[in-house]
C-alpha cells in the first residue's frame, strides 16, 4: 500500500517537473529565436534615436519613453481602481451586486483590446477632435482594471480571517483593517496581478492605434499623439524590409527586458520581509 | 477607495468605538467608497454595451436572430453571419484551456511545493517572462517556427494514429485551429501559473504540516493544498480563459482566417476577435460596420456565457469544502 | 508600508498628469505639426518623404501612421488627421458623406503580384487571366492542372495539391486584385465581386501582406497575391501575367508606370481611376495608384500651405525615392495633371500653391 503511494508520489513529482522544465524550454526557444533575429540590431543608438526611413538606421527611443508614459498614466488609474474593486469583491462582495460585478469583471478580460480602443476613440478622440496620449492611457487603464481586480480578489480572499478578526477585536475600523493588515498581507499577490496587467498592456497595439496614434518624434504633451513600443514593433514587422524586421525583433527584446526590470522592481518593493 | 487618516476627524471624538452607528462613520464611508468603485466598472461596461448596441442596431434590425446562426460572411454582398466565428472562438479557447490548465498547474505545483527555493525563484521569473512577450511576436514566431514544426513532426504522426477521428482528418498545413489553440495555450500558461502560484503560497503552512504529520506523501499533501486553493485556481483558469477568448493578434496570424465550421482541427478557422481586428479599420459602409460591432456585442455575450459555464463546472468539481483557519 | 508605496506612485502619477497641463497643441513654438495616416502599403515611402521633407524644412513635423487605407479615409472624414493615404479611391457615396469636398492626389504607383512556393520549379511561371481566376475560385486544385500546363508548356509541374493564400484583413491590395479579377472573369465578378474584404471561395487567410508572404514562404505548394516589395524582398518568385495585349509581363517599375501612362486618357478629372487590365503592350495588368486625400478647402492657412508644398515636392522630387523602395514613379503626364489638381487646394478661396 505504501509502495503504491510512494510510486504515485514519484510519478507526480516527475510529471510536474516535466511541466515546469517544458514550459521554461518553450520560453527559451522563443526568447532564443527573438534574440537570434534581433540581437544584431541592438545598439545604444537604437535605444536613443527616433525611427528613420529604411536604410537610415533609427531606433525606438521615443517609443520607449512613450510606452512608459502611457503605462504610468494608465497604471495610476487602473491599478488603484482594480485593487479597490478586488477588495470590494473579497470583503463585501457576497451579495447579488458582488456577483454581478465579479461576472462583469471576468468578462471584461475576454474583450479584445481593440474594442476598448474603439470605445475610447468614440468617447474621447472624436469628442476632442484629435489623437492624444490621454486617450491612449484611458484605453490601457480599462484593459488593466479587470486583470488587477480578479487577482486582487483571489488573493485578498485567502488572507486568514484570524488576522482580520484580531484587528477588529482591537477596535480598528474596517478601512484600517484593510489598509494596514489585509492589503499588506496580500501585497505579493496584488503585485502579481499588477505585473500581469503591466505586461499585457505594454504589448498591446490595437487599442493604441486609434487613441494615442503614434509618432516619430519625442513627445511629452498629453494632448498629442505618442509613440509606443508595440505600435512601433508592429509597424516594423509588417513591412517588407529585412532591416525593419530585425529592428522589430530587437525592439521586442527591449520590451521584454523593460517588463522584466519593472517586474523585478515591483517584486523587490513588495517582498515579504519575514 | 480607502480614505486617508482624515476620516478620523469626522467622528468628532477620537474614539473608533461604536462608530458604526453614525451615518458618516468611517466604516460606512469605507464601504460606500469601495462599492462606488465597483459600481464604476459596471457603469463603464454598461456604457460600452449601450454604445455597442446602438451602433449595431442597423445590423440587428437587418439580420435579427439569423445573425447568430448565419454561416456566410460576405462584406461585398452584404451578407453577415456569426456562427463560424463563435465556433472558432469557443473551440480554440477550449483547446487552449485544456492544454494550459494541467500544464500550468504542474508548473505551479512544482515551483511551490517541490522545487528548492534556489530553482523556484528564477524559474518562476522565467515563466512570467512568457507573459511579457507581445502577441505580435507570438504570431510571428508561430508562423516561422511553430507551424512548420507542427506540420513536419507532430501533425503527421497524429494523423496516422488518430486519423480515424473526425478531428484529425484533412491536410495539415500547420495553419489552422489546432495551432491556434496551441499558441493560445502557450500565451495563457504564464497567467494561470502566476496566479496559481500565489494562491498555493497563500495556503497556510499548517495545512501542509497537518497532512505530513498524518503520514501523507508529498503528492498527497499537495492534493490537499490544491483542494484548499480550488477557488483561487478556478479564478486563475477563468483569467486564462478570458485572455484566450479575447486574444487577437497571435491567433489571427496563425489560424487561417477562414470562416467555416469544420470538425477537423487541422483546418483553418476564424475567431470573433480576429475578424474584428482584421476588418474594423477597413470597413466602409454602415451595414458592414454595424455587423462588426454586433460581433463585439456577441463576443461580450459569448465571454459571459463561457465564463459562467466554466465557473459552474469548476465549482461543482471542487465542492469539497475549504476551511482556512 | 503598503500605503507609502502607493502614495509614492500616486504622487509621481500626479506629477506626470500635471505636465499635461502644458499643451503641445496650442502654438508651442513655431513648429508646424501635421498628421497623416492610412495605407500601410505606402508607409515606407511616406516615412522617407516626411523625413526628407523635414530635412529641407526643419520647422515642419509631419507624422504618418499606417492604420490601413480604410482607416485613413475614416480619419480624414472625421478631421482627426490632415491628410490620408489610400490604395483604393473613395466611392461616390463616401465622398458625399464627407463634411466637405475631398481631393484625390495620386502620389505613387504600386503593383500587386502573384507569388508562390513551388520548390521543384525554378523557372518563372506564367499565368493567364482565366487561370488566375480559376485558381482563386477553387476550380484548380493541383499544380499540374491542364490550365496551368497550357500557360507553361515548357515547365515540368509537380503533381502536388495547390493551396491558395489570400488576405484575411480588409485591404487595398485585395481591392485592387479583386478589381482585376472582376474585369477579366465574369464568373468572379458574379460570385465574389470586388472590394477590400472579399469572401474568397477557398484558401487560407493571412493577416497583412507580411502574413500572406510568411504563410507562402513557410508552406509548400501555395500561391497568393502580395504587393511587389514583399515578394522581392523575401526573394520569392513572381509570376508573369498575360496582359490585355496578349503579352506575358513581369512586374517592374517600367511595366507598372507604363500601365499608368497608357491609362491617362481614361483618367477622369478627379483622378480616380482603376489601372488594372490596362491596355498597352508593356503594361503590367495589376497596377494601382496610391492616393493622398486632402480637403479642397483648408481651414488653416499655414497648415494648408505646408501640405500643398509637401505634396508638390512629393510628386516631383519625392519620386526619386520610389524605386529603391519598390514603388513605381508616376508617369510624367500624371505629374502634370496632379500638379493642376493640387493648385485647386485653397484657403478662403485663395489657392495655396506658391509656385
Amino acid at each position: 500500500m505504501i509502495e503504491k503511494r510512494r510510486l504515485v508520489n514519484k510519478v507526480m513529482t516527475t510529471l510536474t517537473a516535466l511541466c515546469a522544465f517544458g514550459v521554461v524550454a518553450i520560453l527559451l526557444i522563443i526568447l532564443g529565436y527573438i534574440s537570434f533575429q534581433g540581437i544584431t540590431s541592438l545598439s545604444w543608438q537604437f535605444l536613443i534615436e527616433t525611427p528613420k526611413p529604411v536604410g537610415e538606421g533609427g531606433g525606438i527611443g521615443n517609443a520607449i519613453v512613450g510606452s512608459l508614459t502611457l503605462l504610468g498614466l494608465a497604471a495610476c488609474v487602473g491599478i488603484p481602481l482594480g485593487i479597490a474593486i478586488g477588495t470590494y469583491l473579497a470583503e463585501l462582495g457576497d451579495g447579488w451586486f458582488g456577483t454581478i460585478v465579479r461576472f462583469v469583471a471576468d468578462s471584461m478580460i475576454g474583450i479584445p483590446s481593440i474594442v476598448f480602443g474603439v470605445f475610447v476613440y468614440a468617447l474621447v478622440v472624436l469628442q476632442q477632435g484629435y489623437f492624444s496620449t490621454l486617450a491612449g492611457s484611458v484605453a490601457l487603464a480599462l484593459i488593466m482594471i479587470p486583470i488587477v481586480t480578479r487577482t486582487t480578489e483571489e488573493i485578498v480572499k485567502l488572507v486568514p480571517k484570524a488576522m482580520r478578526e484580531g484587528a477588529l477585536a482591537l477596535g480598528a475600523p474596517q478601512w484600517r483593517v484593510t489598509w494596514d493588515i489585509v492589503l499588506p498581507a496580500a501585497k505579493t499577490g496584488i503585485a502579481t496581478g499588477a505585473m500581469l496587467a503591466v505586461a499585457r498592456v505594454l504589448g498591446e497595439t490595437a487599442p493604441l492605434l486609434f487613441t494615442a496614434f503614434g509618432s516619430r518624434f519625442y513627445n511629452i504633451y498629453l494632448d498629442e499623439p505618442m509613440a509606443s513600443m508595440p505600435v512601433q514593433i508592429y509597424n516594423y514587422a509588417i513591412s517588407p524590409f529585412e532591416e525593419w524586421h530585425k529592428k522589430a525583433w530587437a525592439a521586442t527584446l527591449v520590451l521584454i527586458t523593460l517588463i522584466l526590470v519593472i517586474n523585478i522592481i515591483v517584486r523587490y518593493t513588495t517582498r515579504k520581509k519575514y | 477607495m480607502p480614505k486617508s487618516l482624515h476620516t478620523d476627524n469626522l467622528n468628532g471624538n477620537g474614539s473608533e468605538m461604536g462608530s458604526n452607528r453614525k451615518l458618516f462613520s468611517s466604516d460606512n464611508i469605507y464601504r460606500f467608497s469601495l462599492t462606488a468603485c465597483a459600481a464604476l466598472i459596471l457603469l463603464i461596461v454598461a456604457a460600452m454595451l449601450i454604445v455597442m448596441t446602438q451602433s449595431s442596431w442597423l445590423s440587428i434590425k437587418e439580420f435579427g436572430f439569423g445573425f447568430l446562426v448565419g454561416q456566410v460572411w460576405d462584406p461585398i454582398k452584404g451578407e453577415f453571419g456569426a456562427l463560424p466565428f463563435i465556433y472558432g472562438t469557443i473551440v480554440s479557447s477550449v483547446i487552449a484551456v485544456l492544454i494550459a490548465t494541467p500544464l500550468s498547474l504542474g508548473v505551479a505545483v512544482f515551483l511551490v511545493e517541490q522545487a528548492p527555493k534556489s530553482i523556484a525563484r528564477p524559474m518562476g521569473f522565467l515563466v512570467e517572462l512568457l507573459a511579457a512577450i507581445p502577441s505580435v511576436v507570438y504570431g510571428l514566431w508561430a508562423i516561422f517556427v511553430l507551424a512548420p514544426f507542427l506540420r513536419e513532426y507532430i501533425f503527421p504522426p497524429l494523423q496516422t494514429t488518430l486519423g480515424w477521428l473526425p478531428f484529425f482528418k484533412g491536410t495539415p498545413t500547420g495553419i489552422g485551429m489546432f495551432t491556434g489553440g496551441i499558441i493560445l495555450a502557450i500565451m495563457i500558461t504564464p497567467i494561470i501559473t502566476a496566479v496559481v502560484r500565489d494562491v498555493l503560497e497563500a495556503v497556510p503552512v499548517t495545512q501542509r504540516e497537518a497532512a505530513l504529520a498524518l503520514g501523507a506523501t508529498k503528492w498527497e499533501t499537495t492534493r490537499i493544498v490544491l483542494a484548499n486553493a480550488s477557488s483561487g485556481i478556478a479564478g486563475a483558469v477563468i483569467l486564462g480563459l478570458g485572455r484566450a477568448i479575447g486574444e487577437t493578434m497571435a491567433v489571427t496570424m496563425i489560424i487561417g482566417n477562414r470562416p467555416q465550421i469544420s470538425a477537423s482541427l487541422f483546418d483553418p478557422a476564424y475567431t470573433i476577435a480576429s475578424v474584428i481586428a482584421n476588418e474594423f479599420t477597413e470597413a466602409t459602409g454602415d451595414l458592414y460596420l454595424s455587423a462588426l460591432i454586433e460581433m463585439c456585442l456577441i463576443l461580450f455575450i459569448v465571454t459571459f456565457i463561457v465564463t459562467a459555464l466554466a465557473k459552474l463546472l469548476i465549482l461543482s468539481v471542487s465542492r469539497k469544502t475549504q476551511n482556512i483557519a | 508600508m503598503f500605503g507609502k508605496n502607493l502614495i509614492t506612485i500616486l504622487i509621481i502619477g500626479t506629477l506626470i498628469s500635471a505636465s499635461g497641463c502644458f499643451s503641445g497643441r496650442r502654438g508651442k513654438g513655431d513648429a508646424i505639426k501635421i498628421q497623416g495616416a492610412g495605407s500601410s502599403f505606402v508607409n515606407p515611402l511616406m516615412q522617407k518623404w516626411v523625413s526628407e521633407y523635414g530635412k529641407l524644412n526643419s520647422n515642419v513635423r509631419i507624422d504618418y501612421q499606417s492604420i490601413g487605407s480604410g482607416g485613413g479615409v475614416k480619419q480624414v472624414k472625421e478631421r482627426t488627421i490632415q491628410f490620408g493615404a489610400t490604395d483604393v479611391a473613395m466611392s461616390d457615396a463616401d465622398l458625399k458623406s464627407a463634411p466637405s469636398e475631398i481631393i484625390h492626389i495620386p502620389v505613387i504607383l504600386g503593383a500587386v503580384v502573384l507569388t508562390y512556393n513551388l520548390a521543384e520549379v525554378s523557372q518563372t511561371l506564367r499565368f493567364s487571366p482565366a487561370t488566375i481566376a480559376d485558381i482563386f475560385l477553387g476550380k484548380i486544385t493541383r499544380w499540374d492542372d491542364e490550365r496551368i500546363k497550357a500557360d507553361n508548356p515548357d515547365v515540368a509541374l509537380p503533381s502536388a495539391p495547390l493551396t491558395v493564400v489570400h488576405r484575411s484583413d480588409g485591404s487595398g491590395t485585395s481591392a485592387v486584385f479583386t478589381n482585376y479579377l472582376s474585369k477579366v472573369s465574369p464568373e468572379w465578378k458574379e460570385k465574389v465581386g470586388e472590394g477590400t474584404s472579399p469572401s474568397f471561395p477557398v484558401g487560407l487567410g493571412g493577416k497583412g501582406n507580411e502574413g500572406v508572404t510568411g504563410q507562402i514562404k513557410q508552406t509548400p505548394n501555395t500561391i497568393g497575391y502580395v504587393e511587389l516589395a514583399y515578394a522581392v524582398k523575401n526573394k520569392m518568385p513572381v509570376g508573369e501575367i498575360k496582359n490585355k495585349a496578349g503579352k506575358y509581363i513581369l512586374p517592374n517599375f517600367a511595366t507598372v508606370t507604363n500601365a499608368a501612362a497608357e491609362s491617362i486618357n481614361e483618367t477622369p478629372d478627379d483622378l480616380r481611376v482603376s489601372l488594372t487590365d490596362a491596355a498597352g503592350a508593356d503594361a503590367y495588368p495589376i497596377s494601382s495608384y496610391v492616393y493622398v486625400l486632402i480637403y479642397k478647402d483648408q481651414p488653416d492657412e499655414i497648415l494648408g500651405k505646408t501640405l500643398v508644398d509637401f505634396l508638390s515636392w512629393g510628386i516631383n522630387d519625392g519620386q526619386r525615392f520610389a524605386e529603391s523602395l519598390y514603388y513605381a514613379p508616376l508617369p510624367q503626364e500624371m505629374v502634370k495633371r496632379t500638379s493642376t489638381k493640387i493648385a485647386l487646394v485653397s484657403h478662403n478661396g485663395k489657392s495655396l500653391r506658391t509656385q
